[in-house]
C-alpha cells in the first residue's frame, strides 16, 4: 500500500476491537478483500497528536494463532508478515477485554512473543467495573512488559493515551523477525491466570446485568417468545417507521419527474430520462428506508450480543434439521443480504453443516426483495388493522418471511439426508456480555449500507433498467398500428415467448418480462414493471398519474399476485449470490445445483399459490 | 457428575475432559474459552423446551453455550477447591 507505518488492531472475539477501530479511525475507512480468499479486509487512518498519518487494520477476532477458519488464518499470517500483498505490521495493538482478563491474555501473551512493538489496550473497563472489577494497569504493565493503557472504546476513553504510547513504540522500531512461539499451550495459560490474579485489585461480586437478562432472554419458553417478538417488531417497524421518508422520496421523483416533462418536448429523450431514469431507479431508491430500518435491527442484533442468544435459542430447532444454532446467524444476516450471510458460513466449521448452510441461505427474504413484497402488498392488500397494533400488511409480510424460513427448514433436512449427508457438527459459542452499542456505529454501519445500496441502484439497477428500456422501446411502433409498443418491442416478443412456460402458473407477459432482469438484482423487478407500465401509458396522462401499485391492481388479478410473492419467496437469487457461492464452495458444482433447485421450488410455490387462490375464487 | 447433571448456578470444577469424544477443532475451541481440567465451571441455563437444547455455563469469566453432548464429555466436582496452577 504505502510508506505509511501498519498497525494492525489485533484480538478474541468480543473483545471490543471493531468498536475501537470506529472509534479510532472514525468514518475514515476502507473496506475490501484480502488476495484470494473472502476475508473482509477493514482498514482506516488514525492520526497521531503530531499529526502524522499510520494506517490501522482491524484484523478478524482470533482465539490463538492456531487458525481454525479462514479468517483466523489471515490474522496470523498478517501478524507474521506473511499475508501475501501486505507488509509486516510496525506494531500491534492487542485488545484485552477487562473482564475476562485470564482469557484473552493467553493470546495477548502470544502476541506479545511475537516480538513486534506491541501495546495492550485494556478495552471496556467500565463493563469490568459495573461487574464490580477493579484492575490495576500498571501491575500488568509490568507483568507483560508493554504499555498497557485502560480504554473505554464505546465512550472515546483513553483514546489519546493510546495514540500518545503508539507514537512512542513507532518511534523506537526496529528490525524484526516475527515467528511463532513454541511454548506449550498450557504453560502460556497458566501464565496468563497468574498475571490476570496480579492485576486483580479487588473482586465484589455485583448483581450482573447479563445474567439477569439471560435468565429470561435464554428461558426455554420466554426467551422463545421474546425472540419471537423482536422478530415481529422487526417486520412491524419495516412498515410503520418508513412512510414519511418514503413519501419525501416519492414527492422528490415526481418533482424531478415533472420539471423534466415541463423543460423537455415529449419524444425519446424525456422517455429516457422519464421512463427509464427516473421511474426506474426511484422505483427503487423508495426502498431505502426499508432496508436500513431492517439492516438497524439487525445490526442492533448484532451490536448488543443478542444475536449469539439467539443461536443457542435456535440450536434445538436447527439440530433437528442436521444444522447447527451457530447457522442461524449467517441465516438472519441474509435477511439483510444473502451475500454477507455466505460469507459469514465461514465460522462454521463443518464443511457439512456449511454447505447446507450456503445452500438454504437464499431461502431467507434479503432485503432486495422487500421492494417487490412491499410493493405487491401496498397494491393488494388492504391496509387494515386485524388485532390492536397489528396490521394486515404487516403480517402478510411476516407470513411472507415465515415461509421462506419455513422452506430453508425443510430443505435443508432433505439436503442433509441425501447431497450433505453425514454427521451434524457441534454448537460451541462464547456469550458476550450485553453491551448498548454505541450510536455512532450503527449510523456508521448503515451509512455504509446506504451508500452500498445507493451504489448499486445508481450502477446494476441503473444499467439493466436502461438495458430494457431500450429493449421495450425498440422497434417502434408505426403510426397508425393498433398494437400496444410493449408488445411489439424487442423485450416484449422475448417475454412473449417466455410466457408459455410462465403462463400456467398465473404469471402475465409483464412479469415474465420483468423476471429477466431481476436476475441481475431482484429489487429489479420492481423498476422495470415500472419501466413497462410507463412505457405502456405512453403520452396517457391518466395513466401516467397512477403510482405502480394502482397501475398493477388494475391490470393483475388478485391470484396472479399471489403467485408473484410465493415466486419471490423462492426466487432463483440474483448473478451475485451465484457468484459468491461458486468462491466460497470452489467450483460450479454447488450454484448451478442451488439455482435449479430454487427455480423448481419458485415455479412450484408459484403455481400452487395460484391455483388454489383461483379455485377458492380470489 | 458430568457438566449435563450439574444442578444450575452450583459453582464447580472440573475434573476431567474426555476429549477423545471430540473433534481435533473442538477441542481445541474448548481449551482456547479456557475450559480444561481444573477451571471452574458453573451451569447458568439449559436451552429448548424439553431440557434438550444446548448449555450455556461459566467457565472462569466467560459465558460459552455447547451441546449436551459435548457437555456429557466434562466431568465436574463440587467439592474441592479451584487446582493452585
Amino acid at each position: 500500500m504505502s510508506a505509511l507505518p501498519l498497525v494492525a488492531l489485533v484480538g478474541n472475539p468480543n473483545a471490543g476491537k471493531s468498536a475501537l477501530f470506529n472509534a479510532l479511525t472514525g468514518a475514515r475507512q476502507k473496506l475490501g478483500n484480502y488476495p484470494g480468499v473472502t476475508v473482509e479486509r477493514k482498514a482506516g487512518r488514525l492520526s497521531l497528536s503530531d499529526g502524522r498519518p499510520v494506517e490501522l487494520v482491524d484484523l478478524p477476532g482470533t482465539y490463538s494463532l492456531d487458525p481454525g477458519s479462514p479468517d483466523e488464518q489471515v490474522t496470523r499470517d498478517f501478524v507474521l508478515g506473511k499475508q501475501a500483498g501486505e507488509k509486516l505490521p510496525d506494531a500491534l495493538v492487542v485488545v484485552v477485554d477487562a473482564s475476562n482478563l485470564d482469557n484473552h491474555l493467553r493470546f495477548a501473551l502470544e502476541l506479545i512473543a511475537l516480538g513486534l512493538p506491541t501495546i495492550v489496550s485494556l478495552n471496556m473497563v467500565d463493563l469490568a467495573t459495573r461487574d464490580g472489577l477493579e484492575l490495576d494497569a500498571g501491575v500488568l504493565s509490568r507483568e507483560l512488559g508493554v504499555p498497557v493503557i485502560p480504554t473505554v472504546a464505546v465512550r472515546k476513553r483513553g483514546l489519546d493515551h493510546l495514540r500518545g504510547e503508539l507514537e512512542t513504540v513507532l518511534g523506537q522500531m526496529g528490525v524484526v523477525r516475527p515467528s511463532l512461539p513454541t511454548r506449550d499451550f498450557d504453560a502460556v495459560r497458566h501464565e496468563a491466570r497468574r498475571i490476570a490474579r496480579a492485576a486483580i485489585v479487588r473482586e465484589t461480586p455485583s448483581r450482573r446485568l447479563t445474567a439477569a437478562v439471560d435468565r429470561v432472554a435464554l428461558h426455554p419458553v420466554f426467551g422463545l417468545a421474546l425472540l419471537l417478538g423482536l422478530m415481529f417488531v422487526m417486520f412491524q417497524a419495516v412498515y410503520a417507521w418508513s412512510e414519511a421518508p418514503i413519501a419525501m422520496i416519492e414527492g422528490l421523483a415526481e418533482m424531478l419527474s415533472n420539471a423534466v416533462t415541463g423543460a423537455l418536448p415529449p419524444g425519446i429523450l424525456r422517455s429516457f430520462l422519464v421512463d427509464g431514469v427516473i421511474n426506474g431507479v426511484g422505483s427503487v431508491v423508495v426502498f431505502l428506508p426499508q432496508i436500513l430500518i431492517l439492516f438497524f435491527f439487525i445490526l442492533m442484533l448484532e451490536a448488543t450480543g443478542y444475536m449469539v442468544r439467539a443461536a443457542f435459542l435456535m440450536d434445538g430447532v436447527m439440530a433437528k434439521v442436521g444444522l447447527s444454532g451457530r447457522a442461524f446467524i449467517p441465516l438472519l444476516s441474509s435477511f439483510a443480504c444473502a451475500i454477507p450471510g455466505i460469507m459469514a458460513t465461514r465460522t462454521i466449521s463443518d464443511p457439512k453443516d456449511r454447505l447446507t448452510t450456503i445452500l438454504i441461505a437464499p431461502l431467507m427474504t434479503c432485503s432486495a426483495r422487500l421492494p417487490v413484497y412491499t410493493m405487491i402488498i401496498g397494491a393488494f392488500i388492504p391496509a387494515r388493522a386485524v388485532g390492536p397494533g397489528i396490521g394486515l400488511q404487516g403480517l402478510v409480510l411476516f407470513t411472507l418471511y415465515v415461509s421462506g424460513i419455513v422452506g430453508a427448514m425443510i430443505v435443508a433436512l432433505v439436503l442433509r439426508m441425501t447431497v450433505t449427508k453425514g454427521k451434524s457438527g457441534g454448537f460451541l459459542m462464547e456469550m458476550p456480555k450485553y453491551q448498548w452499542p454505541r450510536p455512532q456505529d450503527i449510523l456508521l454501519g448503515l451509512w455504509q449500507r446506504a451508500v452500498i445500496f445507493l451504489k448499486r441502484a445508481g450502477t446494476i439497477i441503473f444499467t439493466s433498467t436502461v438495458i430494457l428500456w431500450l429493449l421495450l422501446s425498440f422497434p417502434r411502433v408505426p403510426d397508425g398500428d393498433p398494437t400496444s409498443q410493449v408488445d411489439h418491442s424487442i423485450a416484449g416478443r422475448i417475454a412473449s415467448g417466455l410466457n408459455v412456460v410462465l403462463e400456467p402458473i398465473g404469471f402475465n407477459r409483464d412479469i415474465s418480462l420483468a423476471l429477466i432482469p431481476a436476475m441481475a438484482a431482484r429489487e429489479v423487478a420492481v423498476s422495470a414493471l415500472a419501466t413497462v407500465y410507463s412505457i405502456d401509458a405512453g403520452d396517457d396522462e391518466a395513466k401516467l398519474e397512477q403510482s405502480l401499485g394502482d397501475r398493477l391492481k388494475d391490470q393483475w388479478p388478485l391470484p396472479t399476485a399471489l403467485a408473484f410473492l410465493a415466486w419471490f419467496v423462492f426466487a432463483p437469487q440474483c448473478i451475485s449470490t451465484i457468484a459468491v457461492t461458486k468462491r466460497e464452495t470452489n467450483g460450479w458444482k454447488w450454484p448451478m445445483f442451488m439455482v435449479g433447485y430454487l427455480f423448481v421450488l419458485a415455479y412450484v410455490a408459484a403455481g400452487l399459490t395460484y391455483w388454489t387462490a383461483t379455485a377458492a375464487g380470489l | 457428575m458430568r457438566l449435563t447433571e450439574l444442578p444450575l448456578r452450583q459453582p464447580a470444577y472440573v475434573d476431567l475432559v474426555d476429549w477423545s469424544v471430540l473433534s481435533l477443532s473442538e477441542g481445541q475451541r474448548l481449551r482456547e474459552f479456557g475450559l480444561c481440567e481444573g477451571a471452574s465451571v458453573e451451569a447458568l441455563h439449559h436451552g429448548g423446551i424439553f431440557g434438550n437444547g444446548p448449555i450455556a455455563c461459566k467457565v472462569g469469566r466467560m459465558t460459552i453455550a455447547m451441546r449436551r453432548s459435548h457437555a456429557a464429555a466434562i466431568t465436574v466436582r463440587t467439592d474441592a477447591q479451584e487446582d493452585a496452577a
